[in-house]
């Protein structure tokens, strides 16, 4: 099998994905598998906040928001706070469309503001959501308030719940693996739209704004209505993930939706690299990981080097996560994975150099 | 004598403020089509506003904006780029960290229809349109004379380069009337003449052009029709060789002195 | 006695609104000067008020005379603030000053995350009671009560601010400071040393701030790791309310959202027939701000308009 042929790559990559839970469970134990199912979700999310933050350059600290209302839509539809089981079918989309349209009453008001100050906007707009979820439960009990909403409907299909171990192809097959596979599904869907909106019509005015909002309108692009248009798609993205949060949680609450939520998202994207689809998962997947891994290791750790826990392992987990972030960044600003364009960026001069040099060879030649 | 006909571009009584400061008032000027036409004037005497009045980017306070046949005044950049008038930046504005290809791909977008949804589906009538779009993006690089650098980034080019670059994003809109803000600025004599053969290219492939220059030498040489502006009013209009030895032209560019027959030399210092 | 609650609102509005200020003025400075916002400047508040804490504890248990030990430990919190203050800049911003625009704010973020955390390996997790050695007499005014403590930090607040404003327009530094702000390249050439002002420009803010953390644990008896994130918030929601990059505009800022808040609270109940409850006292900053970016996106006294992004 020759490894550089794109299709079978594609089916080593796929192969790898459709066994990976089964690796990780062996390998660290069931509790990992369930970090992966996070880290998907975590992705559809730093994807989603990539249309508006990386393509459209519109910073948005408040994307969080929009994962909220994707969950309670799921959580108030589907669990015994109302008595309500709406079917999944109804409600995963359902919650898609009104986080869209969130997306573009928030997004509408903003539009004509720039950079930090459309991102302390979004930063208020995302608390807002927050504090009003946790407040609804009084004179009128909608959200119930900071104790959340638990006993959440499993994410199924007719009488096939996925909250529960299952016997598939004569293999068991637990709850958190057939979460994996959905997920990924999901995942790859958000990663393929991604690259059609990328390389599109659409995707390029999304640059073009992105890169200069006045030049872009004097092109012709209506830049209201392209940036509402992006908006709206991440703020759908995110209401998708939101409801699969909630169905696999079983509870929602509106701690989840706190603005370090927001910042750890973005913190994905720009990590990562922002505008790069490689990239963003890449950020996604480590900042997922990383915290977790701290969360293990540190307590141990210490124990080895010092004979004893010297310091709470929880605050030497986000302490060391501060730091990765800080030195990530004085080291690669535009992330670790950053897109094609954005490389040839950090070295414009090296890269003109070379190619005037090879375009000489070949002439030599 | 102009027909209806065949203005393309009517002004009538423009009259534009900033705060307390009239930047224009009553300038009235039509431009025909297929012309090559020139507005000159000193330093602040309006001629950006004017531009950027013309293109959608400020608002008139008055007068009339007629553009084949209809009414575009207070009208949004990219309503008038719909309408037919692409423009260039006199401070280069590409789009730095997009490839060549891609800027005049983004130049395309109005006259393109894929949606979202198109985007998403990437069924048959969207992919076409792509490969027109690709398509035609090279062909105006190559118009231009830049086809080689079709994959480097916008901020990458050398300056002469970034200029064509702009003119070529200009024309992937298909106008009408293509302005260009001081397109020589910075230029050296060769590129000034290369420069020059290119705007001829341009209308005879039918594209009206609308020019603001400092450079009075390439504006007499290359334009059909100029206009002067100065303190915000028109002073002339007219072939180069009338608005060339009219008395109020010299005065403004030379300060108030009107001196012995004008040279076409007497252009040279200004730019 | 009978409080009258629209007077006790207004002074409790005011005494919030003079610490939102002077940690807003932090915001406003690094802004007008980078066009960065300084994400780590809540913390620093904390570091203060936890600094002061620590000294102010140390100092009364070795018998200090108690405003001596007030006076000492805010002294201690200052130097201490403004260390920090230099070494974020330093290690956050300065390597960053030419990346991407993200890059900076993402180690603000990164900052913010560590100095919290340091806070609470240092201090422990559990809300600490503020010692105050002074008597906190309450005094009626207008039909309200004013405490001995709200009256020290409106009069140092003023006190403070008088000062930042002295040295802003009264000295080379200032000069240079709002030089920087107009135009870094001139500035520059006309032999300003733009690193030297930058770095005092964070350790006039973090002055500030460290001020505003004594006060503000003073004002309520209680530090905590966490109170810097939500104070830090706010006042920058107050630094754009007044127009961001504006001194002035911090101050008034400040002073009208710690109004607006503490109105808000004190009313919406009975707007809203019961059904909002003083709980949506934090809607009310986020409203305000965006109301009024909306409608006066370059702030109340901002004249730049948001060009700089």
């Amino acid at each position: 099998m020759k490894l550089h042929r794109p299709a079978n790559r594609h089916l080593l990559v796929a192969l790898v994905l459709l066994v990976l839970p089964f690796i990780i469970d062996s390998l660290f134990g069931h509790g990992w598998v369930r970090i992966a199912d996070f880290a998907l979700l975590y992705i559809m999310l730093a994807l989603g906040l990539n249309i508006v933050v990386g393509y459209a350059g519109l910073l948005d600290l408040g994307y969080i928001a929009f994962f909220a209302v994707g969950a309670y839509t799921y959580a108030l539809l589907g669990s015994p706070q109302f008595g309500l089981h709406w079917p999944v079918w109804v409600v995963l989309p359902l919650g898609a469309l009104l986080a869209c349209i969130f997306g573009v009453l928030l997004g509408a008001p903003t539009l004509r503001l720039r950079g930090d100050y459309l991102a302390i906007v979004t930063l208020g707009f995302g608390e807002i959501i927050r504090i009003f979820m946790n407040n609804l439960n009084a004179p009128v009990n909608i959200t119930n308030g900071p104790q959340g909403i638990s006993m959440i409907d499993p994410l199924h299909v007719g009488d096939f719940s996925i909250g529960q171990r299952h016997e598939l192809f004569g293999l068991d097959i637990s709850s958190l693996h057939l979460h994996y596979y959905l997920f990924l599904g999901f995942t790859l869907l958000v990663v393929l739209v991604s690259r059609r909106l990328e390389n599109s019509r659409i995707g390029r005015a999304w640059m073009a704004i992105r890169e200069d909002e006045v030049a872009a309108s004097a092109m012709g692009i209506n830049t209201r209505n392209v940036k509402l248009l992006a908006f709206a798609m991440g703020a759908t993205f995110g209401g998708i993930s939101g409801g699969l949060f909630a169905g696999f949680q079983g509870f929602v609450s509106p701690e989840s939706f706190s603005l370090m939520e927001s910042i750890m998202v973005l913190c994905m994207v720009v990590l990562g690299g922002m505008g790069n689809i490689g990239g963003v998962v890449l950020g996604g997947v480590l900042l997922v990981i990383l915290p977790e891994a701290f969360r293990h290791g540190a307590g141990p750790l210490q124990q080895a080097l010092f004979g004893a826990v010297v310091v709470d392992p929880e605050s030497l987990r986000m302490l060391l996560f501060g730091l990765a972030l800080i030195l990530v960044m004085l080291w690669r600003p535009a992330g670790l994975w950053p897109s094609a364009q954005r490389r040839r960026e950090l070295a414009p001069d090296e890269t003109v150099a070379q190619q005037e040099q090879e375009t000489v060879y070949d002439h030599s030649r | 004598m102009t027909t209806v006909a065949d203005t393309l571009l009517e002004l009538r009584g423009i009259g534009k403020r900033f705060g307390g400061l009239a930047a224009l008032s009553e300038v009235s000027l039509h431009i025909r089509s297929g012309e090559i036409y020139g507005l000159i004037g000193p330093n602040g005497a309006g001629k950006t506003t004017l531009f950027n009045i013309i293109t959608g980017l400020y608002q008139l306070d008055e007068g009339t904006f007629q553009f084949a046949g209809s009414s575009y005044a207070r009208c949004k950049p990219h309503v008038l780029a719909h309408a037919g008038i692409a423009r260039t930046f006199q401070n280069i504005r590409l789009f730095a960290n997009m490839t060549a290809l891609e800027n005049v791909m983004v130049g395309r977008h109005v006259r393109t229809h894929a949606g979202i949804w198109g985007a998403l589906a990437c069924n048959r009538a969207t992919r076409d349109e792509e490969r027109a779009i690709e398509k035609r993006a090279h062909e105006l690089l190559h118009f231009v004379g830049i086809q080689r650098h079709s994959n480097t980034l916008a901020k990458n080019l050398s300056y002469g380069e970034q200029r064509r670059l702009e003119i070529a994003r200009a024309l992937a809109t298909e106008p009408k009337l293509l302005a260009l803000d001081e397109p020589a600025a910075g230029m050296n004599a060769t590129e000034t003449e290369s420069l020059k053969e290119l705007m001829k290219k341009i209308r005879d492939s039918g594209v009206t052009v609308l020019l603001i220059e400092h450079d009075v030498k390439l504006i007499m040489g290359l334009c059909d029709r100029v206009a002067v502006l100065d303190y915000g009013k028109k002073i002339a209009e007219g072939v180069p060789e009338e608005v060339r030895s009219n008395p109020a032209v010299i005065a403004a560019y030379l300060g108030g002195e009107v001196t012995e027959a004008p040279r076409p030399q007497a252009g040279e210092g200004l730019g | 006695m009978i409080v009258d609650i629209f007077v006790q609102q207004i002074i409790n509005g005011i005494v919030q609104g003079s610490v939102y200020a002077l940690v807003a003025l932090g915001y406003t400075m690094v802004y007008g000067i980078l066009g960065l916002i300084n994400f780590a400047h809540g913390e620093v508040v904390m570091v203060g008020a936890m600094v002061a804490l620590t000294v102010l504890q140390a100092l009364l248990a070795a018998a200090v005379a108690p405003l001596l030990a007030i006076l000492l430990s805010l002294l201690a919190a200052m130097a201490v603030c403004m260390a920090l203050g230099y070494g974020i800049e330093r290690v956050a911003y300065r390597p960053l000053r030419n990346a991407p625009r993200l890059a900076p704010l993402i180690t603000a973020i990164g900052v913010s995350i560590v100095l919290q955390n340091l806070a609470m390996m240092i201090w422990g997790r559990e809300y600490h009671a503020f010692p105050l050695p002074l008597d906190n007499a309450l005094h009626a005014l207008g039909g309200a009560i004013i405490t001995n403590v709200q009256i020290a930090i409106v009069l140092v607040a003023v006190a403070v601010m008088a000062l930042l404003l002295l040295i802003v327009h009264r000295t080379r530094l200032g000069r240079a400071m709002r030089a920087v702000a107009e135009n870094p390249a001139a500035a520059m050439l006309m032999g300003v040393d733009i690193n030297r002002v930058i770095s005092a420009t964070f350790m006039l803010g973090s002055a500030l701030a460290a001020v505003a953390g004594f006060m503000v644990s003073a004002n309520y008896g209680i530090v905590h790791y966490y109170m810097g994130f939500m104070l830090g918030l706010k006042a920058f929601t107050a630094a754009v309310l007044g127009g961001i990059g504006n001194l002035r505009g911090a101050m008034l800022g400040g002073l009208l959202l710690g109004l607006i808040e503490s109105l808000g609270a004190g009313y919406i109940g009975d707007l809203s027939g019961g059904f909002f409850g003083s709980n949506y006292q934090d809607v009310f900053a986020f409203m305000v701000l965006i109301a009024v970016l909306i409608f006066r996106p370059s702030g109340l006294l901002g004249e730049r308009v948001a060009e700089r992004a």
